[in-house]
């Protein structure tokens, strides 16, 4: 039988060969997994995190953590999400208009709680929790996630409120609330894991914190060379290493790799991108999981490319001491940020990466990303003098999704970035 | 004193026809400010010697503000940038916007851009409010948003001014609190929409002066025999309970609102400032970190449900209404829980949804006929 089928089986396309950065980060997230899974049969304590929570402070500790954001985005690349999502809208009660993430994640919860029969299609590597950690920055959906989850599961909640920012800085009382916490949430979680802080430990994790930012910024700064060196989605799969990994040096080793491999691509004037690159897009919001090959195949076949994405660079947070931490955290979301600094900060990635259009990802999941969208489009729009186009769509919830509008609207912009081309 | 009629018609009127109380103040040579949705700190406007007035949206088709808001928005928001955008709020003078949920923080850009008419006021509360240091950065938001305040009337607010304010505040507290008891003894008179009304305008009075009519309804109410209910009776818990309609349904179904745990209203009352505990700024930044059992404030164990079930034993209530605000997240993940706690302990509960342009009310009057026979 398996000869049959070998015969019959239409010759492969040859594939690129894997980059060796990719293969390093799958190394690392199984890793990841793998200590999780260790730690818990050693009786050790095991977290789950919010993506933007400072994981300096847990590396530092040296607590294993987890990231619900980060699994739920693979369970839904990987089109696992239904079972999930049926569970947590039908016997959990919640609502479908809440965070796929969240459900996802609900859901899974109580399937490891013994509350539910749903199948763990990775087994339960996302191994059960023993504390949380939040912050807010990202947006205050996740503060009542990780409430439910608290109870749910019956464990302690460490919090740090970095506080919306409605002003253009991170005002000083902001800084002083939150460095406040942190400084008490290091001894809540001392006490509770049992754990040392030790200030020399986190000086160097700091050290390599900031230099895997710095690494993770130089990479994605590459993508400004024309024609781009890689294909702009291809940086999403890196960004685990970021939300996971941010203080280790298993991500020194795989940022500097990927920085190599996009400057040898440069130097060969070669790139991944599996086409010629027509045009250079800016893609805002968080990746469209369930149907990144759906969005990656569209835009190919007009040559458009993702150079730059207002989301992957929320993880490259500066800073060099425990204030600056706090400041750090007050801004690094995008979400977190008022319209001034998100319109500045994308006009910069716009004219820094020649982008001639802008994707704006409708993400269903994500009231606070969607609800100044539209005034966002306007006035970059404006100042910028590049077009947009938006669509709808869901981090998680293949649901919320047309393939038949992806392809319109971008057919749409570009016929408008066509003609401005023609025009210039 | 007016009669009873007298008063609740004039609440009424209010809630029918804010602008009518907007332009009533203007008049008077009153500055005044808007007061989005949620716990905003009214305190700072009235004590700045202008008249805080909630805008809670009201029913209106939202057409310019789809230029700013996606359809899953909160309905409140959508309305309340539609009325923005078209000019109905001309003559206030800013607009105070705390940030307590993902909408609310697009909104204070929103209107920022939208709305450059009306200054906009943020303010974000502290949600770990077992900090320390919460209070004090409460107290530094506070100060922004004086000094924003002084902007419009070229002074700035004094202590005992604010502490005088603060004796109004809590005053009329007390005296919603009494009117919420009481009015269950007259359950023929404060049907759900009088009811609801009453607790609303307090939205659009300068508060000593809704403390006054409420006092003198409650006085009347008590020279008034009790009236014997024989319906069933219901407590609502969720955001808002609008629009009106909604309320005459239950009314029309023989039951009476005994008690709410809606933002919109007996949660405005519920907690009092401390009278002690430092300066009036303070005292005023504690009285936040002591709400308690609302979705938009962060607080672990979940004891909405139990605190629920306390108000159905207090009120000698036959279920409750979850009203459900449509696309509502907080309340969204408040949902599951505090059903569950209720249906463990067989108290009934239906959940409807909450839009105030809800135009199918055939299928809640189904609903709610249902809801009465299950009670």
């Amino acid at each position: 039988m398996s000869e049959e089928r070998t015969a019959a089986a239409p010759v492969a396309k040859p594939k690129n060969p894997k980059a060796k950065s990719m293969t390093m980060i799958g190394e690392q997230t199984d890793t990841l997994y793998e200590n999780a899974r260790l730690a818990k049969e050693s009786g050790e304590k095991v977290g789950w995190s919010a993506s933007i929570f400072p994981q300096e402070i847990a590396e530092t500790l040296g607590l294993v953590i987890l990231y619900p954001e980060n699994h739920s985005a693979g369970i839904a690349a990987r089109h696992q999400a239904d079972p999930f999502l049926q569970e947590c809208e039908g016997p959990l009660g919640y609502s479908n208009d809440l965070c796929a993430y969240a459900k996802v994640n609900l859901a899974y919860a109580t399937v490891l709680k013994g509350n539910s029969s749903v199948e763990l299609p990775d087994g339960g590597k996302m191994v059960k929790p023993d504390f949380l950690l939040l912050t807010n920055n990202i947006c205050t959906q996740l503060t009542k996630w990780y409430e439910n989850l608290a109870h749910q599961l019956d464990i302690p909640l460490f919090f740090i409120d970095t506080c919306y920012n409605p002003w253009d800085y991170v005002t000083e009382s902001r800084v002083r609330y939150v460095r406040s916490q942190i400084d008490q949430l290091i001894k809540n979680l001392c006490v509770f894991t049992g754990k040392q802080w030790d200030e020399e430990k986190f000086k160097e994790v700091m050290k390599i914190s900031q230099k895997n930012s710095y690494l993770w910024e130089r990479a994605n700064n590459l993508m400004d060379c024309k024609p781009s060196p890689l294909s702009g989605f291809e940086l999403f799969n890196y960004m685990s290493c970021m939300v996971c990994n941010r203080g280790k040096e298993s991500t020194t080793a795989i940022l500097k790799q990927l920085n190599a491999e996009i400057e040898q691509h440069i130097s060969d004037g070669s790139s991944t991108y599996p086409t010629k690159e027509e045009f250079r897009v800016s893609w805002d919001g968080i990746a469209c999981w369930p149907f990144l090959r759906h969005n990656l195949h569209t835009l190919k076949e007009y040559g458009v490319n993702m150079v730059a994405s207002s989301y992957g660079k929320a993880w490259a947070i500066e800073y060099d001491d425990l204030d600056g931490m706090a400041r750090a955290y007050c801004f690094a979301s995008t979400n977190g940020d008022n319209a001034s600094t998100m319109i500045s900060r994308r006009y910069e990635a716009l004219k820094r990466f020649g982008c001639e259009g802008t994707i704006y990802h409708v993400n269903r999941s994500c009231k606070v990303m969607d609800c100044q969208m539209m005034e966002i489009q306007r006035q970059l729009s404006k100042i910028a003098g590049v077009p947009f186009t938006s669509f709808d769509g869901d981090q998680a919830d293949y649901r919320n999704y047309s393939e038949a509008q992806f392809e319109t609207r971008i057919q749409g912009l570009v016929e408008v970035m066509r003609q401005n081309k023609e025009e210039k | 004193m007016a009669d009873l009629q007298q008063n609740l018609m004039r609440l009424k009127a209010a809630c029918k026809n804010p602008r009518s109380q907007l332009d009533y103040y203007l008049k008077q040579g009153k500055k005044v400010i808007g007061c989005f949705p949620a716990f905003t700190p009214e305190e700072l406007v009235h004590s700045s010697g202008m008249i805080p007035m909630g805008i809670w949206g009201g029913p209106i088709e939202p057409k310019l503000a789809k230029s700013y808001l996606p359809a899953f928005a909160c309905p409140i928001m959508q309305a309340n940038m539609e009325f923005g955008l078209r000019g109905s709020y001309k003559g206030l003078s800013a607009v105070i916007i705390p940030t307590l949920c993902d909408t609310l923080r697009c909104m204070t850009q929103n209107w920022r851009f939208g709305v450059t008419e009306i200054p906009m006021i943020p303010m974000v509360y502290p949600q770990n409010r077992e900090s320390t240091a919460s209070t004090e950065y409460l107290i530094s938001e506070f100060e922004i948003a004086l000094a924003m305040l002084a902007t419009i009337t070229g002074q700035m607010m004094n202590e005992k001014a604010l502490c005088n304010t603060i004796l109004i505040y809590n005053e009329h507290n007390t005296v919603m609190r009494e009117f919420a008891t009481v009015a269950n003894e007259h359950l023929d008179i404060i049907t759900p929409s009088v009811r609801h009304e009453v607790m609303k305008s307090a939205f659009f009075f300068e508060k000593a002066e809704h403390t006054t009519i409420v006092r003198d309804i409650i006085a009347k109410l008590k020279k008034m025999p009790a009236y014997k209910y024989t319906g069933k009776k219901v407590i609502l818990t969720g955001i808002t309970c609008e629009p009106n309609v909604l309320l005459d349904i239950l009314q029309k179904n023989d039951i009476a609102v005994v008690g709410d745990d809606l933002v919109h209203e007996s949660q405005q009352f519920r907690t009092d400032i401390p009278e002690t505990g430092g300066g009036a700024l303070k005292r005023l930044a504690l009285q936040w970190s002591n709400r308690y059992g609302c979705s938009l404030i962060h607080e672990l164990g979940k004891n909405r449900g139990q605190l629920l079930i306390d108000m159905y034993k207090k009120n000698n209530a036959n279920g409750f209404i979850n009203c459900l605000m449509k696309f509502c997240d907080p309340e969204e993940y408040d949902q599951p829980y505090l059903e569950g706690d209720l249906h463990k302990v067989n108290i009934p509960i239906t959940t409807i949804a909450i839009d105030q342009q809800s135009t199918n009310l055939e299928q809640l009057q189904t609903r709610i006929q249902g809801f009465y026979e299950l009670l």
